[in-house]
């Protein structure tokens, strides 16, 4: 069985406190055993993981740390178990929720001055009701330790779109950890947390979770409730888990998966377990496996590095008894462009409430009309990114216009779903690089928005299709004098609602991987070797 | 009915109902009125982020059976749009309301005007949701309060095909009591559940082409309606006819002032910038459901004043005045079920009696009787037992009544009988003659027209009791028999 990834390292030089224990290093599912035997107590691990934050502070990755909070939850059940009552699928482990899912009673900004009173996070808005994601891990007994950074709005790649400060790489401090959801995924990389929820509108699970080296999950459109995520694109937003290996990442989606009244586009099948069948899974279980390789993903300008590390996947795939084919996806050419205008398009609309007349900034000029305080609030509570987003959005529907953009936008988005959708009638999964390159440095994109869009390539025909996808470590660059060994990601693509067979490919291809669970380098741990991820064969 | 001279009006109305649910269109917060503001509230009528909408089903059965009624074409698939402008009572910054594609297409009211049939032919029906309320405080202050965002309304809107101000209220009046009667709406306009704007243009008669269109608002009585296209479509008039042009606008109709104002200019109108609402899929009916809501619809005012007038005989007046309010509907027909012997008598009792004293509040009427003694009390003037006079006195005695009792109790209790019997009607008959010697004397020259005098003399002689057909027979005879002698 593969190490956990971020494992303790022993060779640790910044100290002891660093080197991660139970609050932290463990995957949930041990963690949830050991605090349901009794061996630690959820007090104990909740402690840990918050010595643990506080150490790592430099990485920006949580915008609110709930300390009270989370220890009250600990207590909590840890008189559960003392009272031998039953305990939640998560009992005692720490989740880190990203800060654009409200939480009652606890600051919620989703990255932006516009959710707090005076500008300054201090002042964050308390939201008077839970995401349905946030009661399903309080049902489960999970600790809802804090909010994690994000690009403002999630709108961004990068996290450095955040409105009080950017969120930094594990691997590489100089680095962006991705984004919109990058202090999840810096949460979980650094094991400051086994496991954290972001979301995902057209990679912001998956490019952080690859930037990261870690797994993220974006589950098909419809299967997590939506209610209480604050709203980027609707028919595109998605909440899902990351986790430092597959099985955690399905535990966590077992948790919240599933139908929500509230959300109108929920899907009404009841979702099935995935977590538990992953328990029995052998490399022989790859043989028969039919892999597609979308030619279009692989025809992007590709980092060599990313390519290399995708062709030894494929050989090690064929080489274990999976078939691997190529498929075509002619229309994800429009991909990015579809994606852009009907995310904007959307983003424009749901972001006319923040008005400043109910709730978090309101700028009130003196003397001036409604329509000041509208343009006062929004002027100062938006960044730029955001602004532009705005702009585009209400361009891309105004009268005249909306024919030439939205409208063909959606046919666009119909051609790129129909396209995916029937070349998963040829294969189990598709495989794809999560992001043409690893991490880019902070500061290296946000003078070309373009640039930036464009690295959300590989990302978005699964997020226009609504289809599961999933990110998973599968190497690491080399070290150099340039920099530092960084993890690279691949994305496999499933059928819609058909998360048990996503997951299971995924885990199979982490058996195969085998990869070394080091900790980020740049908290203490060894720089990976080039190639180093398939120096161990497979093995029957 | 036309505008004055050459020119004929054209007029469209738009109709916002609110659906009478418990809650509203897309939470559950209460759609009560009168409450404390902002205490029907919750995060998804509030708008605050993370919230979504999800449809209430109840709201949809409603509409649909509108819908049905106005023999409008239901859409099995429609779709809720995002009506994108700001504003402090409009939490979401945008008004969900279907555009594009409606609940349903065409459709009509059947209506007539001095007994002539009318069709104001339907454009479509729509759902939507309602806005909250603002209210413009001194120094420039404004208080919002935002029970009623959210509250689900239908919007009805007719084909620009009305030609006066009569047949626009009348319009209104049909289509208020047929949404009573499918208890979907409370039609109490004074309280805005039912609104009305109307769209009004002016063309010389003889054009096909419609003119340019004013919509007017704020018309919150069915008599605002009429008064306030009667002063637009003259208003219109004489702009044309001073060489002007009519432009288009919104305008508000002041009943301080009678007139109308501009509000906005076309120029001013919004880019609402529609689109579909990503977080609702499309509404989607089953022809099976739309069926089962057919077969449940109630009986329509104008169904039930064609049998009213076809099996009992009723007037065309009286049964449209009976037929205005669900609760009247019912009345009457309880009454028709006591005593269906006596249709028409009933009818012009409940006219002059019982529609004074009852008062209407949304959709319920109280009246301080009940049906069945309404039929009691007709049946016994039918049966001579008491005088029309009687019945009244009887009705006034009953309506003033807490205990309920009968009309054969207050008829006892009140020694109210007919004096029918010859014997002493006769012996009255001689005291009027021996009191009226000239009034007899005129009688007997010709002028027979005292006879009515000489009737009203001798009930007033028995305090009411006196049967006035006997007793004009004893009289006319008295007076005749001794006409030779
Ligand atoms: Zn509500």
């Amino acid at each position: 069985m593969a190490p956990h990834r971020a494992a303790p390292h022993e060779g640790a030089p910044q100290g002891d406190h660093d080197a991660p224990r139970d609050g932290a290093s463990q995957a949930a599912r041990a963690l949830r055993e050991r605090v349901a035997r009794g061996d630690v107590s959820a007090e104990q691990v909740v402690s840990e993981a918050l010595e643990r934050i506080d150490a790592h502070a430099e990485l920006g990755a949580f915008l609110h740390v709930a300390r009270g909070a989370a220890q009250d939850q600990a207590r909590a059940v840890d008189a559960k178990r003392r009272a031998g009552e039953p305990l939640g699928a998560l009992a005692g482990v720490p989740v880190a929720v990203k800060d654009s899912l409200v939480t009652r009673d606890a600051p919620t900004t989703a990255g932006s001055r516009i959710l707090t009173r005076t500008g300054e996070l201090q002042s964050a808005w308390r939201p008077p009701y839970d995401a349905h994601v946030v009661e399903r891990l309080r049902a489960s007994d999970a600790i809802l330790i804090g909010k994690t950074n994000l690009d403002e709005l999630a709108m961004g790649s990068s996290s450095e779109h955040s409105a009080f400060f950017p969120v930094k790489n594990p691997w590489d401090l100089t680095r962006s950890p991705g984004g919109s959801s990058g202090g999840s995924a810096a949460s979980v990389s650094a094991a400051l947390t086994p496991l954290s929820l972001g979301s995902d509108t057209g990679g912001s699970i998956r490019q952080p979770a690859a930037f990261c080296g870690v797994v993220g999950l974006k589950p098909s459109y419809g299967r997590v409730s939506r209610y209480g995520l604050v709203a980027f694109a609707s028919s595109l937003d998605v909440v899902g888990p990351f986790a430092r290996d597959v099985r955690d990442a399905a535990l966590l989606f077992d948790v919240i998966a599933g139908h929500d009244p509230r959300d109108q586009t929920s899907a009404r099948a009841p979702s099935a377990p995935t977590a538990e069948a992953l328990e029995r899974l052998t490399l022989q279980d790859l043989e028969g496996l039919r892999v597609g390789l979308p030619r279009e993903h692989y025809e992007a300008e590709l980092h060599p590095e990313v390519r290399a590390a995708l062709n030894r996947l494929q050989a090690a795939l064929t080489e274990a008894g999976a078939t691997v084919v190529e498929t075509r996806l002619p229309s994800t050419r429009y991909a990015v462009a579809s994606y852009y205008v009907i995310a904007t398009a959307e983003a424009s609309s749901n972001l006319s409430r923040f008005d400043g007349v109910r709730f978090g900034l309101r700028a009130e000029p003196s003397g001036g009309d409604l329509h000041a305080l509208y343009a006062e609030t929004r002027g100062r509570g938006f960044g730029a990114e955001v602004k532009r987003r705005i702009l585009l959005g209400t361009y891309a529907l105004s009268a005249g216009y909306y024919d030439a953009y939205y409208r063909r936008a959606q046919a666009a988005r119909r051609a790129i779903t129909a396209e995916l959708e029937a070349a998963l009638e040829q294969v189990d999964v598709l495989l794809t690089p999560t992001a043409p390159e690893p991490a880019f440095r902070l500061g290296e994109r946000t003078r070309d928005p373009l640039a930036m869009y464009l690295t959300d390539l590989l990302t978005l025909p699964a997020s226009l299709a609504g289809l599961p996808a999933i990110s998973l470590p599968c190497g690491f660059t080399g070290a150099s004098q340039e920099h530092l060994a960084l993890p690279i990601g691949c994305q496999l693509i499933g059928r819609r609602l058909r998360e048990p067979e996503l997951l299971r490919a995924a885990r199979l291809v982490e058996l195969l991987l085998d990869l070394p669970g080091e900790p980020a380098p740049a908290l203490g741990g060894r720089p990976a070797q080039q190639g180093e991820a398939l120096t161990t064969q497979p093995t029957t | 009915m036309n505008a004055p001279g050459e020119y004929e009006a054209v007029i469209g109305l738009e109709v916002h109902a609110q659906l009478l649910t418990e809650t509203k269109l897309f939470c559950g917060c209460a759609t009560s009125f009168g409450a404390e503001p902002n205490t029907r509230v919750c995060p998804v009528c509030l708008g605050l982020p993370g919230a979504l909408p999800a449809l209430n089903q109840r709201a949809v059965e409603l509409a649909v059976r509108a819908c049905l009624a106005l023999g409008g074409e239901v859409q099995l698939s429609s779709v809720f749009a995002r009506k994108q402008y700001f504003y402090a009572d409009l939490p979401k910054g945008y008004q969900l309301s279907q555009h594009d594609r409606p609940l349903s297409l065409g459709g009509g009211i059947d209506f007539s005007v001095d007994g002539a049939p009318r069709r104001a032919p339907l454009t479509r029906i729509h759902l939507e949701e309602d806005a909250g309320k603002s209210v413009h405080g001194a120094q420039g202050q404004s208080l919002v309060d935002l029970n009623r965002a959210g509250t689900p309304l239908i919007e009805i809107v007719t084909e620009p095909a009305l030609g006066s101000s009569v047949e626009a209220a009348a319009a209104l009046r049909e289509l208020r009591s047929i949404l009573l009667t499918l208890e979907v709406n409370d039609g109490r306009m004074a309280e805005g559940s039912l609104r009305c704007d109307a769209n009004v243009s002016v063309r010389p008669v003889g054009s096909t082409e419609l003119g340019t269109r004013s919509e007017l608002k704020n018309l919150n009585s069915m008599r605002f309606v009429q008064r306030a296209i009667d002063v637009e479509i003259a208003r219109q008039v004489q702009v044309l006819r001073a060489g002007g042009r009519v432009v288009q606008e919104t305008r508000a109709f002041d009943p301080e002032t009678g007139t109308t104002r501009s509000l906005r200019g076309k120029e001013e109108s919004h880019d609402y910038r529609y689109f579909a609402d990503p977080d609702l899929p499309p509404l989607v009916l089953t022809a099976a459901g739309l069926a089962a809501a057919r077969e449940a619809l109630p009986a329509l005012p104008s169904e039930v004043r064609a049998r009213w007038q076809r099996e009992h005989g009723l007037s065309r007046q009286a049964s449209e005045t009976l037929s205005a309010h669900p609760a009247l509907i019912g009345f009457f027909e309880a009454a028709l079920a006591a005593a269906p012997s006596v249709a028409v008598k009933l009818a012009n009792f409940i006219l002059t009696e019982v529609l004074r004293g009852a008062a209407e509040q949304g959709l319920s009427m109280s009246f301080r009787v009940t049906p069945a003694q309404v039929a009691d009390l007709v049946l016994a003037v039918e049966a001579r037992q008491v005088s029309g006079k009687q019945a009244k006195e009887i009705f006034q005695v009953l309506e003033a009544d807490e205990a309920g009792q009968s009309v054969a109790q207050v008829i006892a209790a009140r020694g109210l009988r007919l004096v029918a019997d010859d014997g002493a009607l006769s012996a009255l008959v001689a005291e009027v003659l021996a009191a009226h010697p000239s009034q007899v004397a005129a009688y007997r020259k010709g002028n027979h027209a005292v006879l009515g005098y000489l009737v009203g003399q001798l009930m007033r002689r028995s305090s009411g009791q006196a049967d006035p057909r006997r007793a004009s027979e004893l009289l006319k005879a008295a007076l005749e028999s001794e006409t030779g002698s």
